[in-house]
């Protein structure tokens, strides 16, 4: 037995993961989910904003990201829907564009009354990364001339009498790499002294932890976080169970916990039989 | 362990062919019954057909003064006015006179409340008579009355102002929606219909997500099938995209703002001018490209130099600022940690220790001025021990983003293609 797991094919262990993610999805197995002081940190960040503050929300990834990140984008957009707060949606990832227009649609079908141009609207993507923050930071009407769907943006209520970033109450981000969190912090958060909450992936947490609470209030680390963050947001506005089963789920990062759950138990098992393995070759003399 | 070097995987042996052909007979019948069964990946969509109409009006003999390269005039210029006489109003006195030489239609009151305003500021304002025809047009929803309409048109009026007539141009299009899957066929909206490209379009992308994930298996040539499409689904979808945000958006539009207008931009502000700063990109870009000349490519280390000495002191600042002093701020703080009501905070003093504790044993760990015998390299050992921990935090959490990539995958499969759930 030891010696077949000592020399087991690791397709075996990619087979294993498969199953161990894919029945409790099939199952629809949720664990206990609980929210930690740093989501409540990021839903504070938006929930005591007065009702109709800007909002700059920035969706700085792209589709290869989306299991981790489309989840939290989501969340922020209804957030921002409830409160009612001006939302000025923008990408400095070219794919992200789609994304805004998804969230768009949330703020359009499922908040009465919001209505592009007054109450969101969206810049789409613009290159150029860190440049493009420090330019808006002074002056976007130099940058952004136009908004996504090439209206003018002095035609636009909701632009015509801002002159840059430095007027939004709150920047939030969701980012999954480079330009993304770390850039807002380095040129907008820092120097401008905008408050910022970002969201990010699992990969990119340890780099941004950092950065907490100076200056940003608060980071939604991967799935996790989204997960706490949903559940914080149906506490608060129950109403959401109606969206559970909406094409985006108001529950997507928490239905998602139950897959992680198992692998990270199979990893758990997986490391204990290694390490088993390998103080057992060792205190057999072996040298594997 | 496991041998990684030597892993067995089934090329080149008849039986790891043999192997690969059930396995793929197997999915298609799969797959096959799927779709019988399942409807798989049968999308359902429900379209709503759009229409404007083009409406044309005619201004004939206009006599107007407006301020030189404003919107206003830009516009009158661009439908076709003819400039004339310019005239320069730089004090009250000249304002109040050729108020008397003119008329309330001709110098309208929104040039001189604008001409008032930059005497105040103390500015002289440049004035251009337009005469002549003007033609010009705008869309509306088909049915909307340009009579009614609110729809900004020429120098900002409303269309309402206007007298229009349809120019007999119609644009329609559908616009089509996609609807969830896990809508009942009872609760479609009345006019659903199965969409053959969508379907197409979902079993493609179920297909290509088992290619991909038949790599862990080995290298196989469905999964290199997949890879070349990506890539170069990837790489035109970038090509296009930057052309149009980067070159278009960026550069053209500040160079040939008229052409891009009317190009891809109408919305484009009429006061929107050309910039000669731009030429300076523009002339970098072009040596930039000559990196592909075969005797030419030196030329391309000019605008290298520009963008590296730029980045470097864009980046110098802002790092300092926010990963070096800020850094420093936020590790020497208090470790007597109080809450809101001012009783002592255990954990987050905890936190506070440990912080500082861990940045003293990473950095005696990174100070290789001092040899790491003795206390220096136990302290070291510790600075070591503190990095082991953040790797492994970046390693779970980096699992957990895995994880959770696989899991959306097989949402898509389960969901969206399948219709398990």
């Amino acid at each position: 037995m030891v010696n077949f797991l000592r020399n087991l094919d690791r397709r075996w262990i990619f087979l294993l993961m498969g199953v161990c993610v894919a029945v409790p999805i099939l199952l629809r197995f949720l664990p206990p989910n609980s929210a930690t002081q740093m989501d409540r940190s990021v839903f504070n960040a938006i929930e005591d904003l007065p009702d109709g503050s800007r909002i700059l929300v920035s969706f700085d990834f792209d589709p290869g990201s989306q299991g981790e990140l489309l989840p939290m984008a989501m969340s922020f957009t209804r957030h921002c829907g409830f409160k009612r707060h001006k939302v000025y949606f923008m990408c400095l990832w070219p794919l992200g564009e789609p994304f805004i227009e998804d969230a768009m649609k949330i703020l359009d079908t499922e908040f009465e009354g919001l209505e592009y141009g007054t109450d969101y609207m969206s810049f789409g993507y613009k290159p150029g990364g860190e440049a493009v923050i420090k330019n808006i930071i002074v002056d976007w009407k130099k940058l952004f001339i136009t908004d996504s769907r090439k209206q003018s943006l002095e035609d636009i209520p909701m632009t015509a009498n801002i002159k840059s970033a430095k007027a939004m109450d709150l920047v939030v981000n969701v980012c999954a790499g480079d330009p993304g969190a770390k850039q807002w912090v380095q040129y907008a958060a820092t120097p401008a002294g905008l408050p910022m909450v970002a969201g990010c992936t699992g990969v990119q947490a340890p780099l941004l932890y950092p950065y907490i609470p100076d200056p940003m209030a608060g980071l939604l680390a991967a799935i996790k976080g989204a997960a706490g963050y949903e559940q914080i947001m149906i506490e608060e506005y129950p109403i959401l169970e109606d969206f559970k089963s909406a094409r985006f789920s108001s529950t997507a990062a928490f239905q998602r916990m139950g897959p992680q759950f198992v692998a990270h138990l199979l990893m758990l098992v997986l490391i204990l039989l290694g390490n088993f393995i390998f103080f057992l070759d060792r205190k057999r003399g072996g040298t594997r | 362990m496991t041998d990684q070097a030597h892993t067995p995987v089934p090329e080149g042996t008849s039986a790891g062919k043999i192997g690969w052909i059930v396995v793929v007979a197997l999915m298609v019948i799969g797959m096959f019954v799927a779709s019988l069964l399942l409807d798989a990946g049968k999308v359902y969509t429900v379209s709503s057909e759009q229409s404007w109409t083009e409406y044309e009006s005619e201004l004939a003999d206009i006599d107007l003064w407006m301020v030189e390269n404003s919107s206003g005039a830009r516009q009158l210029e661009h439908y076709g006015a003819q400039a004339g006489d310019t005239r320069t109003i730089a004090t009250r006195a000249d304002n109040a006179a050729f108020i008397k030489e003119t008329t309330a239609a001709s110098y309208t009151n929104p040039v001189r409340a604008f001409v008032v305003k930059e005497h105040k500021r103390g500015k002289s304002v440049d004035l251009v008579q337009y005469t002549g025809a003007v033609v010009f047009t705008g869309w509306l929803p088909t049915g909307d009355s340009p009579a009614e309409s609110s729809v900004k048109s020429l120098m900002g009026a409303p269309m309402s102002v206007y007298q229009w007539k349809p120019t007999g141009n119609v644009s329609n299009w559908m616009t089509t929606e996609s609807i969830p899957y896990n809508v009942p066929e009872a609760s479609r909206p009345a006019g659903a219909t199965a969409s053959t490209s969508r379907t197409i379009g979902i079993w493609l992308s179920a297909i290509l997500t088992l290619c991909i994930m038949s790599f862990l298996f080995g290298d196989n040539p469905f999964y290199k099938t997949a890879e070349a499409i990506v890539v170069g689904t990837s790489a035109g979808y970038w090509m296009a995209y930057s052309f149009y945000t980067g070159i278009v958006d960026q550069l053209m539009i500040n160079l040939f703002p008229d052409l891009v207008r009317d190009w891809t931009t109408p919305g484009l502000p009429w006061s929107y001018m050309w910039d000669w700063v731009y030429v300076i990109p523009a002339i970098l870009g072009v040596m930039l490209v000559c990196r592909l000349l075969p005797k030419g490519g030196w030329i391309a280390r000019w605008p290298l130099a520009f963008i590296i000495g730029a980045t470097a002191g864009f980046r110098l600042t802002s790092h300092l600022e926010s990963d070096f002093l800020l850094q420093i701020k936020q590790t020497i703080t208090t470790l007597w940690a109080e809450d809101v009501n001012g009783n002592f905070d255990l954990w987050a003093s905890v936190g506070a220790v440990t912080i500082l504790i861990s940045v003293l044993l990473c950095l005696v760990y990174f100070f290789f001025s001092l040899e790491h015998k003795g206390t220096v390299g136990k302290v070291a050992r510790g600075g070591i021990f503190v990095l082991m921990i953040t790797f492994g935090a970046a390693f779970g959490l980096t699992v957990m983003g895995r994880i959770t990539l696989l899991t959306e995958r097989f949402d898509f499969l389960f969901k969206d293609w399948l219709h398990l759930m």
